[in-house]
């Protein structure tokens, strides 16, 4: 019988809150240690927790966002455990009444979807840092962490794959940052990821899991579950047993290691913190977060898809971040609402698609063609550029409105995309110049005079009699040679449209 | 000056009968002489004096409150900024909060003087005051007796007037109880009435902290200083506050007092029920009407706080761990040496009893056995409150079984320390406010009345327990050799 691994995740996403979740410290990372730590985060005597309500509010933002349950009632109860960087010795989390219950989200591995279930999410405080670097044999406690708010997102069994696993944590990461409940960042700990694994053969019973804690890449994930999925089944095939334990990852070697066993397990010995209130949340509280609520990115997906006209691979890519789909949407108004669609419709459309159609249906087509031109070059030109220089679209110096201006020379035809993407944008990136500007300054207007055109056909055609006996005696391989001399002769500024049908006329003789 | 009362006090000091800074120094002066009392753990002489300079300022300038110049103290469980916190416990010997609890904090900013912190059983875990870290406190009217506790410091010090009003806290009883047994007035407020930030946390779902003074009249100005909801305290209520000494002179035709026959059986001293019986029938004289009630769950009142209040401070108590701050061990082999040594040494038997008891309560597998069930019995408990002050519109009984029993008569048995809260216990896992209330002698110890009223009642209590001292005058009362 085949093995199958079943997966399980438990996600823990910093909120992105300004002030911690049970007190009015600071929470930015990277300050000088213990310096966003006030009483209440030290756990100093007598001190109380006042819950963060926007820490909530983020919850529900969740919970609407997965389409899960939101509890009208939930309780934060003490965990109880000692460490250096818990200041109290106890965590106040969620346990028996969590905030958000019974949720899902689809992911997609290699064109199929599937549907991972989750089973609750639930407020907690994060500890503090031990630091056993620097001390000599002693640990140093850095507080600034402790009390920052934590939505802690666990999954149903449901994943059989490190793809699939992958593929969920990706699509919560970029979920909770699309609402804006976490800023994503991974090497700063702001989203960490446990994950349970299991192997069993089909139709048996499940079988012993091991948790693999603290994933901070999604490359690391990957290769801890395949290193864990084949471990377990080595042990197991050679007649051994699993014990459940909690295990950590080792970059450097690839390998997992065990950490404490069940036996070593705390009993946390949770109970209602009697410092807190019930969380109450009304009907009124859940559509007022509702209208506050931007489009989520599975609806705007489909949206791009089926009014747009983009495809899947674009449309995936516009709603993974969304800052992407923003400087999309801003790109795409804008373009909107300064095209001159005649024009549009002589450059983007073909003679056959202008002759075959009737007017509505040459602007509907232009109008569609300009959002992949949009697309395209997002996914692109811009990304490229982008990932380059290691900037995230919000830090593009080239502004929606510059972009969507080279995009309308673009669909305008008084530029082809070669000239576009090798002469205007480099200067648009590195100058404040509109693309117009660089056209008119460079002298780069696409030429689509065919008297000119013409002329300079001719003279290539004279100019190597060989190729022309070549392509007449059926190498059409050759057309290129005469597309790419003429280009070459014109500066890259003929009109490509122009040039092949000229060309396909000239040498047919 | 030291046998006038707040009202009193502050009139002098208005009129310059005297100064809030002579008024300071005879307390002091007073607090020294009857140091064997033991009632004080740290006396803010200088800080005082600073107080009572500025609060003469405040008075000459016509700005004062009530409260502006009057020497109180705090019992040793409320934080104060640059003062020595210890909660009676050798764990925070070491121990200065870098901040005021809310009700220091508002009785600073009411101009009153604070004379120091006052002795405690450690971590407000106690009827006795023998677990203190810093020795026994001693009852003025009895120096072999025990003062009560949590609060004994507090009670001993207000009994022998080495203060002008003081502060307690209590869980199970600990103003009421001490309260009983020194002789004064004590008010244990509705939970949530009184902010608990800065109050280190024995039992957090029971503890209150109230005022312990020389009367009901006392009582009302200190109260109306200490509550109020504190956005800093989540189970602080947020309802307006009453003034408190307008309702005191309302009169009682036609109160409504319930007895519940649970208060009088088995247990109760004898001598101590006729002093009680004496005081209800001062009531009949005001006008009041009396009927016997029930609340047949009072008796499982002892066992579910042993569960809950102990399940609640095996946590409060984690934060003691020698880590960041108070009571850490000589070189510590490894992090759990440092743990186990630091709260072994510094914390005494009876806390270590409760953290253990509380810790098994709430393990895996005893949870739904302990835990779960005494919050059961709690709301069962609740109801009866609930249902019994629908009937009447205020319960009486005694405060305690007995009068103040002997230094080391019981510390050996803690069943039977456990015992002596039987009375007070139930009305914290209730909620509701109630009062101890001196009502007369057992062999020249004093007698409690205990006056339980409904949620947020506080003013008609006071105004109940001031009736009774218009016509009485136990309250009055000074031990022999504190005149």
């Amino acid at each position: 019988m085949e093995w199958e691994t079943v997966i399980g995740l438990e996600i823990h996403t910093q909120l992105a809150t300004k002030s911690k979740i049970f007190s009015g410290a600071a929470t930015a990372y990277g300050a000088e240690p213990n310096t966003q730590a006030c009483a209440v985060d030290l756990g100093l005597p007598g001190v109380l927790p006042v819950l963060n309500a926007e820490a909530v509010r983020m919850a529900v933002i969740f919970g609407l966002a997965i389409d899960a349950e939101i509890a009208p009632y939930s309780v934060f109860a003490r965990k109880n455990y000692f460490y250096p960087d818990l200041p109290k010795g106890y965590q106040i989390s969620q346990f028996e009444l969590p905030i958000v219950g019974n949720g899902h989200l689809d992911i997609e591995v290699d064109g199929v979807s599937k549907r991972i279930g989750i089973t609750r999410a639930h407020l907690e405080e994060d500890a503090g840092k031990s630091l056993h670097e620097d001390f000599h044999g002693l640990t140093g406690i850095d507080l600034n962490r402790a009390g920052t708010p934590l939505l802690e997102i666990v999954s149903e069994p449901d994943m059989r794959s490190a793809e699939d696993a992958v593929a969920y944590a990706k699509k919560i990461h970029e979920l909770v940052q699309w609402i804006e409940i976490c800023d994503g960042n991974m090497q700063e700990g702001s989203f960490r990821c446990d994950v349970n694994v299991s192997v069993h053969r089909k139709g048996e019973p499940l079988g012993t899991r091991r948790e693999i804690k603290n994933l901070n890449s999604f490359k690391f994930m990957h290769q801890a579950i395949e290193y864990e999925t084949n471990w377990q089944i080595d042990r197991l095939e050679a007649g051994e047993t699993i014990q459940q334990a909690t295990v950590l990852f080792n970059p450097d070697t690839g390998e997992t290691r065990a950490m404490r066993s069940k036996e070593e397990a705390n009993d946390y010995r949770y109970f209602p913190d009697p410092d807190l209130l019930p969380v109450l949340i009304d009907k009124a509280l859940i559509a007022e977060i509702k209208e506050t609520m931007p489009e989520l990115p599975g609806n705007m997906k489909w949206r791009l898809v089926e009014e747009y006209l983009l495809d899947h691979e674009q449309a995936d890519y516009i709603t993974s971040d969304r800052r992407v789909a923003n400087f999309f949407f801003d790109v795409s108004s804008f373009v909107d609402s300064n095209l001159d669609i005649e024009k549009a419709i002589r450059t983007l459309l073909n003679e056959e698609e202008i002759s075959q159609s009737v007017d509505f249906m040459q602007r509907d087509v232009a109008l569609g063609r300009t959002k992949l031109l949009v697309a395209n070059w997002i996914m692109g030109v811009l990304a490229a550029q982008l990932n380059k220089d290691n900037l995230s679209i919000a830090q593009s110096p080239i502004s929606p409105q510059r972009f969507g201006g080279l995009i309308l020379e673009i669909a305008h035809g008084t530029i082809n995309q070669k000239i576009a993407k090798e002469k205007v944008f480099p200067k648009m990136w590195n100058g404040t110049a509109s693309a117009d500007e660089i056209i008119e300054q460079e002298g780069l207007v696409q030429i689509t005079d065919t008297g000119a055109i013409e002329a300079i056909i001719d003279k290539i055609i004279a100019d190597n009699p060989g190729q022309v006996e070549q392509y007449r005696s059926g190498k059409d391989k050759v057309f290129g040679f005469f597309v790419g001399q003429v280009m070459k002769e014109m500066q890259g500024k003929a009109n490509p449209g122009e040039v092949n049908k000229m060309l396909k006329e000239k040498l047919q003789g | 000056m030291h046998t006038k009362s707040i009202a009193e006090l502050a009139k002098g000091l208005r009129a310059g009968e005297f100064s809030s800074l002579e008024l300071t120094q005879a307390f002091l002066a007073r607090i020294r002489q009857h140091r064997a009392l033991n009632c004080y753990i740290t006396v803010t002489e200088d800080l005082a004096l600073q107080q009572a300079k500025a609060a003469d300022a405040r008075i000459a300038s016509g700005e004062a409150t009530l409260l502006t110049g009057i020497p109180i103290a705090q019992k040793d469980i409320f934080c104060t900024a640059g003062v020595k916190t210890t909660c009676g416990s050798k764990m925070l010997d070491n121990f200065i909060a870098p901040y005021d609890a809310t009700v220091v904090e508002k009785f600073n900013a009411a101009g009153a003087v604070m004379l120091g912190k006052l002795n405690m059983d450690e971590f407000a875990m106690g009827s006795s005051n023998e677990t203190s870290y810093y020795g026994a406190v001693k009852n003025p009217w009895d120096t072999q007796a025990v003062p009560g506790g949590s609060s004994g410091g507090s009670a001993a010090a207000l009994a022998a007037r080495l203060a002008a009003a003081v502060t307690g806290t209590d869980t199970g009883g600990s103003i009421r109880q001490p309260a009983a047994f020194c002789g004064i007035t004590g008010l244990k407020p509705t939970y949530g009435r009184v902010s608990r930030y800065g109050m280190i946390a024995y039992a957090s779902s029971l503890d209150q902290g109230g005022p312990m003074t020389r009367s009901a009249e006392d009582a009302a100005i200190l109260l109306q200083v200490m509550a109020g909801f504190d956005e800093k305290d989540s189970t602080s209520v947020d309802q307006p506050l009453p003034d408190y000494s307008a309702a005191l002179n309302n009169r009682l035709d036609g109160l409504k007092i319930g007895l519940p026959k649970e208060f009088f059986g088995e247990g109760l001293n004898s001598d101590v029920a006729a002093v009680i019986e004496a005081a209800v029938n001062e009531y009949r004289k005001l006008g009041a009407v009396v009927k016997e009630i029930s609340m047949p769950n009072l008796k499982l009142a002892i066992p579910a706080y042993y569960v809950i209040a102990p399940a609640e401070c095996s946590a409060n108590l984690s934060r003691f761990d020698g880590v960041r701050f108070g009571y850490r061990c000589e070189n510590p082999a490894d992090l759990t040496d440092l743990y186990t040594r630091s709260r072994g040494e510094a914390f005494g038997k009876e806390v270590k009893r409760r953290i253990l008891m509380g810790t098994y309560a709430l393990s895996a597998g005893y949870y739904d056995a302990y835990y779960i069930k005494a919050q059961k019995v709690r709301r069962l408990i609740s109801d009866d409150f609930k249902n019994a002050l629908a009937e009447v519109d205020v319960i009486m009984g005694p405060v305690a079984p007995s009068t103040a029993f002997g230094i080391g008569e019981k510390i050996g048995n803690p069943i039977e320390m456990y015992l002596s809260d039987i009375y007070t216990i139930a009305i914290n896992l209730a909620g509701v406010p109630a009062m101890s209330v001196p009502a007369g002698f057992v062999g020249g110890k004093p007698v409690g009345l205990q006056l339980i009223g409904n949620y947020f009642a506080e003013d008609k209590l006071l105004n109940i327990a001031h009736q009774y001292q218009q016509v009485t005058n136990w309250h009055q009362q000074i031990p022999p050799g504190f005149e």
